[in-house]
Order: C-alpha cells, then structure tokens, then sequence
C-alpha cells in the first residue's frame, strides 16, 4: 500500500504513469466513468478548501466511487480533542482511500503510519501539497509539451507558498530547468530548499523584486498568494499582501507562448483583465486537478485500467 | 584557578561550546544519576577561546553518539584507572527520537500527544538534523 504525502513519494517513472493515465482521461473520461464503483474515498479536511476537497470529490464521483468526510475540524472530532492517529484508526474501516488537509505540517504523514487505507496528502500547513504539484505537472506538460528544457519564474509568497516547495523539488528532476524567484525579501524561498534543493544538485536560479525585468524570460509565471492564515502578525500580512499583482501592463513583456499558472484562490495578486489572456492558464489548470487526481486514485487503489 | 580532582572511572565530555553544558546534564539526565558530576563552565581554551566540560565519575548507561546532535565539535575522553583509555568524537547518528524536539509551532508534534520527537540526519557534511514530520531543521541555539 503506498502513500503519497511528499511529492516525492512517487518516484518520476509513477510519476509519469499518473500523468500519462491522466492524459488518458482527459482524452476518454466516459471510460473510466466507473473503474472505482463501490470504493469510497474520506475527505478529511481540518482547514477549509473548497477548491482542493471539492476537486477530490469531483475525481471519485467521476471515477464512479463515493465520498464522506468532513470539511472543517470543527465539524470533526478533532474538536473533542480527537488525536490524527486515532481518527484515521476509525477511518480506514469506514472507506477505501483518504485524503486529509491539515493546518499542521506533517499531519498525513502521522496519519499515514497509523493507516491501513492509502492517504493522500491534500495539504498540510505550509509544507506539502502534492496534488497540487501533480495538477501543475499535468497543466505544464499537456499545454507546454514538455516537463523539461523549462525557465519557471515563481512569485510572490515563496516562504510559505507550499504548493511552490512542492513544484521545485518536483522539477528539479527534469534536465535543463531554471528558476526566477520574484518575491519581497521576508517572503523568500526558504533556506533549505535554496540550499539543499537547489544549490545541492546544481540548479540555475536567481532571486529578483522586479517582475516585469524577468518576464520575457520565462516560459512559465507561477503566481502565489500571499496568505493571511500563515502570518502570526497581521501587520505583516496587510504591508506584503499586495507586493506583486500582475496586470495586462506588466503581460505585454512575457513571450507569446508563456502561460501564467497558480493554484487558486486568486485574491487580487492577478488583475481580472488577465483572465481573458489565451496565455492565463489557472482555471484550465483547476480543471486538470480534477484528472490528476482520478489517476492517482486509481494509481493508489491499483484499480485496472481500461 | 578552578580545581576539580581527576577521575579515576568514568567520562569527561569535553569541548563543549560554552554555555552549552547544562542542556547536555539536562540531555543526558544526569540530575538523576547517583554518579558525580563536576560541570565546569568557560573553562580557558586554546582551541575554542573558552569552553564548558562534564566529568561524571562513574559509569553512564546511555548512547553518547546522541551528544553530537546537540554539539557536534564536543569530544569525549574515556577515563579507566585514572588515565584516558580512548578519546572519541561522537559519530552522527542517522535517526534520533524523543531526543531532541521540535520547535516549529506549525508542526503536528506541537498539537499531537504522545507523538515521538523523531529528526533525520538530513545533510552529514553540515550536520542538519531535520523533523520527519515538518522538514524544519533543528536548531542547536533554540533547544
């Protein structure tokens, strides 16, 4: 039984056979209409997301499956003070997967030792997500045609940001990929992944505060959102919450063929008069969460393919 | 000059970055051995300008490997009969538990009871020890 709680759980080879089971159903989803009926998947959200645990249901639905769950812990037992541990003992006999969003960082992977199902990691404070990361591979792949010979500019939160953790240590094992990193001094990448992700294994990258200076470089703009639930101080969150938006000016400078990614919501780090840019990518890229995540459920409950 | 009488059994944890010696009696328990302990602080070092020790007269049932996760430059002299009987740094181990613990408030341990405090040795060459469960690396000057 495998788990996936770090993008790197699965290795490039699992890795493509998700994406390439997901092009799969992107081309036929009528063909996998039923592949997992009678399987139940739990979603187990502590923290609010619409996007993410509506796109989990979505998946196992499309699949044929069912769902339960619960979408915020007060509405959980974790109100009573129920541990991870034990609440995923009660689960796995209730359904056939889960997947668990957590404001504490390394919750599914304490769930994944206690667990007799498969978990999937839906988000977990601001360290992993790797389902997001499995959507952005499928975005950049199925629309740039390729997951290597890249130039990915990041910006905004990179501190926090974890679905941009997520998509650097997923990216540094594709051949030629460089990074930009745009983003305020106290919202930089953390140490340990400049160190150890990028520094270690001889990744090209810079760190810039200037968006427009580095856009026609780019052959992906990954946007962020600066977070209001991960500052302790709100004082901090109101003078950087606005540090970079991106506008139809500021476009004019990226190639023809860059796409802008991001992981949803958007609050105001990208100008609506974007969205009808052919080269505005985000919500074909919450569409492709939806197929990410129906392969890797099938992956994860070794359910045959049609 | 601080006098502190040799000891005839037992193990002097030398090196120790100065102020440093009381989370290592605190680590290593020794508030509740019956052993003698001597600590000595800022002790006069050509090597390390000033630094701490340990002498504990008497032998002490624990892995002293652990000792380099909380300093990795201490050394320790083995004492049989009143002489030195071997000299040793510490080797790094791979995985320690409830040893060290973990000061992210993000992190599941700050919340989940009775979890074990497990960190990974990470990056040998550096030293980093980090949580299994968050990544955060240990940080030696916020135990």
């Amino acid at each position: 039984m495998k788990h996936v709680i770090s993008p790197l759980d699965l290795t490039t080879t699992e890795l493509d056979e998700v994406l390439t089971l997901a092009e799969d159903i992107i081309a036929d989803p009528k063909k996998y209409s039923n592949v997992c009926h009678g399987k139940k998947i739990a979603t187990l959200f502590y923290e609010p997301s619409t996007r993410t645990r509506l796109s989990f249901e979505a998946a196992m639905l499309n699949l044929g499956g069912s769902v339960l769950g619960f979408s915020s812990a007060d509405s959980s037992s974790a109100a009573k003070g129920e541990s991870v541990a034990d609440t995923i003992r009660v689960i796995s006999s209730y359904a056939d997967i889960c997947a668990m969003r957590h404001p504490k960082e390394g919750a599914p992977l304490v769930a994944a030792k206690y667990s007799k199902i498969p978990v999937i990691n839906a988000g977990d404070g601001g360290h992993n997500h790797p389902t997001q990361t499995l959507t952005d591979l499928l975005t950049i792949k199925n629309l740039k045609g390729r997951l290597d010979n890249l130039t990915i500019g990041l910006c905004g939160d990179l501190k926090f940001g974890r679905t941009v953790h997520s998509l650097i240590n997923a990216m540094v094992r594709y051949p030629n990929i460089k990074f930009v990193m745009i983003s305020p001094d106290e919202l930089r990448i953390p140490n340990y992944i400049r160190e150890e992700v990028l520094t270690d294994h001889n990744i090209p990258f810079k760190e810039v505060n200037v968006l427009e200076e580095v856009m026609p470089e780019l052959d992906i703009l990954y946007m962020t959102r600066v977070q209001k639930e991960r500052f302790f101080n709100e004082e901090d969150y109101i003078r950087l919450k606005d540090s970079f938006i991106l506008d139809a000016d500021k476009m004019q400078y990226a190639k023809d063929d860059m796409i802008v990614m991001h992981p949803l919501p958007r609050v105001n780090e990208i100008a609506t008069e974007v969205d009808n840019d052919p080269r505005a990518v985000y919500f074909t890229q919450a569409k492709f969460g939806v197929y990410a995540r129906m392969a890797l459920i099938m992956k994860l409950l070794e359910v045959e393919e049609c | 000059m601080l006098n502190i009488s040799g000891l005839n059994k037992g193990i002097v944890i030398d090196h120790i970055q100065a102020g440093g010696a009381m989370d290592i009696y605190h680590y290593l328990n020794l508030e509740k051995t019956e052993c003698q302990v001597a600590i000595i602080k800022n002790a006069k070092s050509s090597k390390m300008g000033k630094k701490d020790m340990i002498k504990i007269e008497g032998s002490l049932n624990c892995d002293i490997n652990v000792l380099a996760v909380l300093d990795p430059n201490i050394s320790i002299n083995i004492i049989e009969n009143g002489k030195i009987v071997l000299k040793k740094n510490p080797e790094l181990p791979l995985e320690v538990t409830n040893i060290i613990k973990c000061k992210n408030p993000r992190c599941i341990t700050s919340v989940e009871q009775e979890l074990p405090h497990t960190f990974k040795l990470t990056n040998p060459e550096k030293r980093i020890y980090r949580c299994i469960y968050c990544e955060q690396a240990f940080n030696r000057k916020h135990k």
